[in-house]
């Protein structure tokens, strides 16, 4: 199959090597789960459950609500505490509606008997998906029935499922491939049967031999499900760049994939659909890799949704708070955590406890213009002009620049030999120019609203008049009935009647 | 450090703009010893001076600034500017042209305009620009190589003699290759008369010839330039698109009229033209941000130079030259900007069926 390749990008050090070949194991329940009743992005789920609830696995505790949104489900058998704020796995732990859950001694099983899926049409499955709370598992947790959806409305011909990982130290899906492929590949036939679609292309990073020939070994039928190896090449698993790699074309700015004709979901999003749809096991848990050079035990974990990341890190050796910096997903793109008290969610692909020597702190220099930052974007933007006039607040001159194309990558951050934040810039300039969108939105709808008082008014006055005039007239008229006034009174006050 | 809010990247590549500049600095230093050995005391007398007082301006411009001497002073740029110039200057020059090409390089190049990556042109060659028309004797007095410890060579009080007591020595040649070809040129003499012998490469590659340090040996500094490019420090761009197209003229009008104008070896062998290539239109600051305008901004950096050294009225135009395109910096960077993923040249969206095949060729 011919590849394409994508514009810069960066290959920064792997470190996937402490947990490659450490086998997936199953993280035993805690005492307690917090879960999240938003874990995706949309609305979250509305509550389904109240304190001293007794839940079983797998049960709703919370319903999607809104087009754009998911259900959550309880990981394990358990009683609810309580539902109430808790901090979320995000910089600042915003705190979100969450279901607090004392689990169980006794777990029961949590497969469930199903009707085949191979069996229902294309909307059951797309229903089921959505009613078992999938979501991107890559980090983005969009919704994943609502992509589908999409697809099916644009009627998209490629499935293309993301098994780049591209960000160091990650190694969950890396694992899941190469255990447990035949999950995946079923996985993928019911999606590319959700979607009426002909062909799926699963897209590994050429560092994942084994990964590759596992599945590779798996596609009986290439013509339908094949495998490709693409280079190691950040960031090669971001969904337009995989879509350049596989197709040679770029989304066009404002659209979405689906009009292309192609449709990405990433290989833990296949698996996941392979359980709820096969085992009848909603979203409740996933793999994570707990790594980093703070952890004394690495692994790739089976996580119930809920799990607190210091259980993890405690699971995994980790003595309290001994890490410079601790992180949520890569250390490209991931999120800075300010502390373990929050929970696993559906988007976590990695717990990366962070030891001094690789977090390289050092304050921002002048930039020298060596335009390094250019060559690697993989957007084709000019980060370094960018950030220059969002510093002095020009925020218009950075939009006109194509700051709203920035997928915020951080390829150019990560090559800039001035350390300069140019990432948080960016996402400074993007929240102003959404600020202004916002400000401007309510100023047009403030005119809007005033010109319609105007017009209202004007009417109203309008009205007054012609009620006064008629009035005036009907009082000539009958002066006029009365037989006193003269003849050229009456075409006068149609003239005003006219007005 | 772990309680400000900081985005990611939280793995970062290792070069810093110390290490940069160190390397570039490293790549110098082979064709910067082979030069002061090859003009001796006076020669090492005034590359210290100059390296040093140009740490001292930097320092006192940030002071003056109110801004962190210290961090600014470790990045080493104004060490490198200082190196360019000192290896741009007649290698017996007296003190004084040392020290003020250091405060014209660094205060009035550099600080001036707001310190490191601000100046729009190359901070050591509007000082040797500067120098050159304030003092066209001083600055145009070569000296042919007179090897450490030779016996021509001065020693080292009498090295002191020349940089700082002004002291009139023997040696003086007085003209570079290229200008007493100038010279002959401008007097309508042919190549067959001004060049019997013809040109002799190998010294000039070597720099057994008179001139500037940087003049010396083309060959050490290509071979530093070469490991600069090969390690991702400079890119390829400039350097090939200076090169070229001097050779591409060179060898046009060669073709045209071999007894009026030099070959391709001539020009690329002599005078500051390797050392321009790799070193000094690399100048990350003053050069454009994409390929293509760098592509523009080196090729216009040759052809400027060899317009200069065939036609107009000095020797050498390596320092005009890039002054000239450095000011045409801001132009190519805002005209030449790379094509936007899923948009159009123009800014607007890709149109929806023929994505294809658009996404190649860019800047």
């Amino acid at each position: 199959m011919k590849l394409f390749t994508f514009r810069g990008g960066v290959h920064p050090s792997e470190r996937k090597e402490r947990t490659r070949d450490l086998p997936i194991e199953p993280m035993p329940l805690p005492r307690r789960l917090y879960v999240p009743l938003q874990q995706h992005i949309g609305e979250p789920a509305v509550p389904r459950v109240s304190a001293g609830d007794r839940v079983q696995p797998g049960q709703l505790l919370g319903e999607g609500a809104g087009r754009i949104s998911a259900p959550v489900h309880a990981p394990a058998h358990g009683r609810v505490l309580e539902v109430r704020d808790f901090a979320s796995p995000h910089p600042a732990a915003l705190p979100v509606a969450t279901a607090v859950i004392e689990v169980a001694d006794q777990q029961p099983s949590v497969c469930r008997a199903v009707e085949d899926p191979f069996r229902l049409d294309g909307d059951t499955l797309a229903r089921r998906i959505r009613e078992a709370g999938i979501v991107g598992m890559g980090g983005a947790t969009f919704p994943a029935a609502v992509k589908l959806g999409m697809a099916r409305r644009d009627r998209v011909e490629t499935l293309i499922i993301n098994g780049g990982e591209c960000e160091p130290y990650l190694t969950c899906d890396d694992r899941l491939m190469r255990e447990r492929g035949e999950e995946i590949l079923q996985g993928i036939e019911l999606m590319l049967r959700c979607l009426d679609a002909e062909r799926a292309v699963i897209v590994v990073e050429d560092n994942k031999d084994a990964a590759l020939a596992n599945l590779r070994a798996l596609c009986t039928e290439p013509d339908r499900i094949r495998t490709v190896s693409v280079p190691t090449r950040y960031p090669q698993g971001s969904q337009k760049q995989m879509i350049q790699s596989v197709t040679g074309r770029e989304v066009p700015a404002g659209s979405h994939s689906t009009e292309l004709g192609v449709v990405m979901h990433n290989v833990a999003t296949a698996f996941a659909v392979f359980e709820a749809l096969v085992r009848g096991k909603p979203l409740t848990s996933r793999i994570v890799t707990v790594g980093g050079g703070a952890v004394p035990r690495p692994a790739n974990l089976e996580v119930p949704l809920g799990t607190l990341v210091s259980d993890l890190l405690r699971y995994c050796g980790v003595e309290e708070d001994d890490y410079e910096r601790l992180l949520v997903g890569g250390p490209m793109m991931g999120q800075w955590l300010p502390h373990a008290q929050v929970p696993v969610v559906k988007g976590s692909s990695g717990i990366i406890a962070l030891s001094e020597a690789e977090t390289r702190v050092s304050l921002p220099q002048p930039c020298i213009r060596c335009s390094r930052c250019v060559e690697v974007c993989p957007a084709g933007l000019l980060p370094l002009e960018l950030a220059k006039r969002i510093r002095k607040e020009d925020i218009d001159g950075a939009g006109s620049l194509g700051l709203k194309d920035c997928i915020a990558c951080g390829s150019c951050a990560y090559v800039c030999p001035s350390k300069i934040p140019l990432v948080q810039y960016f996402h400074y300039g993007k929240g102003q120019l959404q600020a202004r969108a916002v400000q401007a939105r309510k100023l047009e709808r403030t005119a809007e609203l005033a010109a319609s008082k105007e017009r209202r008014v004007e009417e109203m006055e309008k009205a007054k008049a012609e009620q006064a005039a008629r009035r005036k007239a009907e009082a000539a008229a009958k002066k006029a009935a009365a037989g006193t006034a003269p003849a050229e009174n009456a075409p006068k006050s149609c003239a005003i009647e006219g007005d | 450090m772990s309680h400000t809010l900081i985005s990611g990247p939280h793995t970062l590549a290792r070069r810093t703009v110390s290490m940069t500049m160190a390397w570039v600095m490293l790549a110098l230093l082979p064709a910067t010893l082979w030069g002061l050995y090859l003009f001796g005391w006076p020669a090492i007398n005034l590359f210290a001076l100059t390296l040093a007082s140009a740490c001292l301006f930097e320092a006192g411009a940030l002071a003056l600034s109110g801004r962190m001497v210290r961090p600014a002073l470790m990045d080493g740029s104004a060490l490198l500017t200082a190196w360019l110039l000192a290896l741009s200057l007649p290698p017996w020059a007296p003190w004084w042209v040392g020290v003020l090409g250091s405060f014209l390089a660094i205060v009035v190049g550099k600080q001036v305009f707001g310190g490191l990556g601000q100046n729009l042109f190359n901070p050591a060659m509007v000082a040797r620009v500067a120098l050159l028309i304030s003092f066209p004797l001083q600055m145009t007095l070569w000296v042919g190589p007179q090897p450490l410890f030779s016996d021509s060579a001065p020693g080292f009080i009498q090295g002191l003699a020349i940089t700082f007591g002004g002291a009139a020595v023997d040696g003086y040649s007085g003209a570079t290759l290229l200008g007493q070809v100038k010279t002959d040129f401008t007097l309508g003499k042919g190549l067959s008369e001004s060049l019997p012998q013809g040109v002799d490469g190998f010294a000039l590659s070597l720099g057994l010839s008179g001139g500037s340090l940087g003049e010396t040996s083309a060959l050490l500094l290509l071979a530093g330039g070469v490991v600069l490019a090969i390690i991702g420090v400079i890119g390829w761009t400039i350097p090939l698109a200076v090169l070229g197209s001097v050779a591409l003229l060179a060898a046009t009008f060669h073709g045209l009229d071999p007894e009026r104008y030099p070959g391709p070896a001539y020009h690329l062998l002599s005078g500051g033209l390797v050392m321009a290539a790799f070193f000094i239109a690399t100048d990350m600051v003053t050069s454009p941000n994409t390929r293509v305008g760098q592509l523009i901004f080196g090729g216009g950096c040759g052809a400027l130079i060899y317009v200069i050294r065939t036609w107009a009225g000095y020797p050498e135009g390596v320092a005009f030259a890039v002054l000239l395109m450095n000011a045409l910096t801001p132009l190519l960077d805002y005209y030449l900007k790379p094509r936007i993923y899923g948009r159009l040249r123009n800014g607007d969206p890709l149109p929806k069926e023929s994505g294809r095949k658009a996404g190649e060729g860019q800047a």
